[in-house]
């Protein structure tokens, strides 16, 4: 069941940038549906085992999304998204950052900007989104964090547990 | 050990001197030529690079030659390369969600 859908990643070592393009089978509305409604990102936002929980959500211009990533025993890594400018269905861009379940930012870890554009492929949508780190130290502190919750050696049980399922199929 | 290789290519200069002696190794004057900058400069970046490990210095005749070790340039790829599965991992579950709205409509 896996579709051939345009995946693109790109680092950047000279503008501190990823890039990301993605393909998705659906329309454009509905995509930013899921990428602007609290109860819908909450479905997808954090990666496998690793769930999201919005403690709350404001998508406007100057709002924000204050929301957690929950590992399957209970700890939470909290995260703080502004909202900068908005242009519906088009793009959005945001600045994140980590944060406490009170909603204060830590300052002493990276912050990156991010711009999110939405555009047709026939009756698909594809969404490129760039994250722009202020260095690449910061892009590396990210990651690590990604470590030290866990997710990627999660991942890698999840790419394991693939393997095994797609070689029974 | 693996902040060091960000170190090394943070500076603008050496990411050049990387680029330029990926291609083949070279003695520092030769690389020297290619910037506006004094061989002192150059060698100071060489210092670095080599301390990160980034490049090997390997004596040949009375010359010095700088060779860049691909090995280490894969690290970098390599933290890329998990940073890309959270976001594979995010987009499936995506695709499950786009699929259920998508039924949910009909």
């Amino acid at each position: 069941m896996k579709h051939n859908l345009q995946f693109d990643f790109e680092a950047d070592k000279v503008k501190n940038t990823l890039t990301i393009r993605r393909e998705f089978l659906a329309g454009r509305q509905l995509v930013w549906d899921c990428y602007t409604k609290k109860e819908l990102l909450d479905q997808w936002f954090a990666p496998k085992p690793l769930t999201t929980k919005t403690k709350s959500m404001d998508f406007r211009e100057g709002g924000h999304w204050h929301y957690a990533m929950v590992e399957p025993d209970g700890n939470e890594y909290w995260g703080w998204t502004d909202y900068i400018k908005i242009q519906p269905i088009d793009f959005y861009t945001s600045t994140d950052a980590f944060s406490n379940a009170e909603g204060e930012i830590n300052e002493s870890l990276p912050r990156a900007e991010w711009v999110v554009t939405f555009t047709d492929k026939g009756e698909n949508a594809v969404v490129e989104t760039v994250v722009t780190y202020k260095s690449l130290e910061d892009l590396e502190a990210t990651l690590q964090m990604g470590m030290e919750q866990g997710m990627l050696a999660t991942l890698e049980k999840l790419d394991e547990l693939l393997v095994k399922l797609t070689g029974r199929e | 050990m693996r902040r060091d290789i960000f170190q090394a290519i943070a500076d603008p200069t050496r990411r050049a001197i990387i680029v330029l002696i990926a291609v083949q190794a070279m003695t520092p004057n030769a690389i020297a030529e290619h910037f506006d900058t004094t061989r002192q400069a150059v060698s100071k970046h060489l210092k670095v690079l080599t301390e990160c490990e980034l490049v090997q210095p390997q004596q040949q005749g009375r010359e010095i030659y700088y060779k860049l070790q691909i090995d280490k340039m894969k690290e970098i790829d390599h933290w890329l390369e998990q940073f890309r599965k959270i976001w594979e991992s995010r987009f499936d579950q995506l695709d499950n969600l786009l699929e259920t709205l998508k039924k949910q409509q009909q």
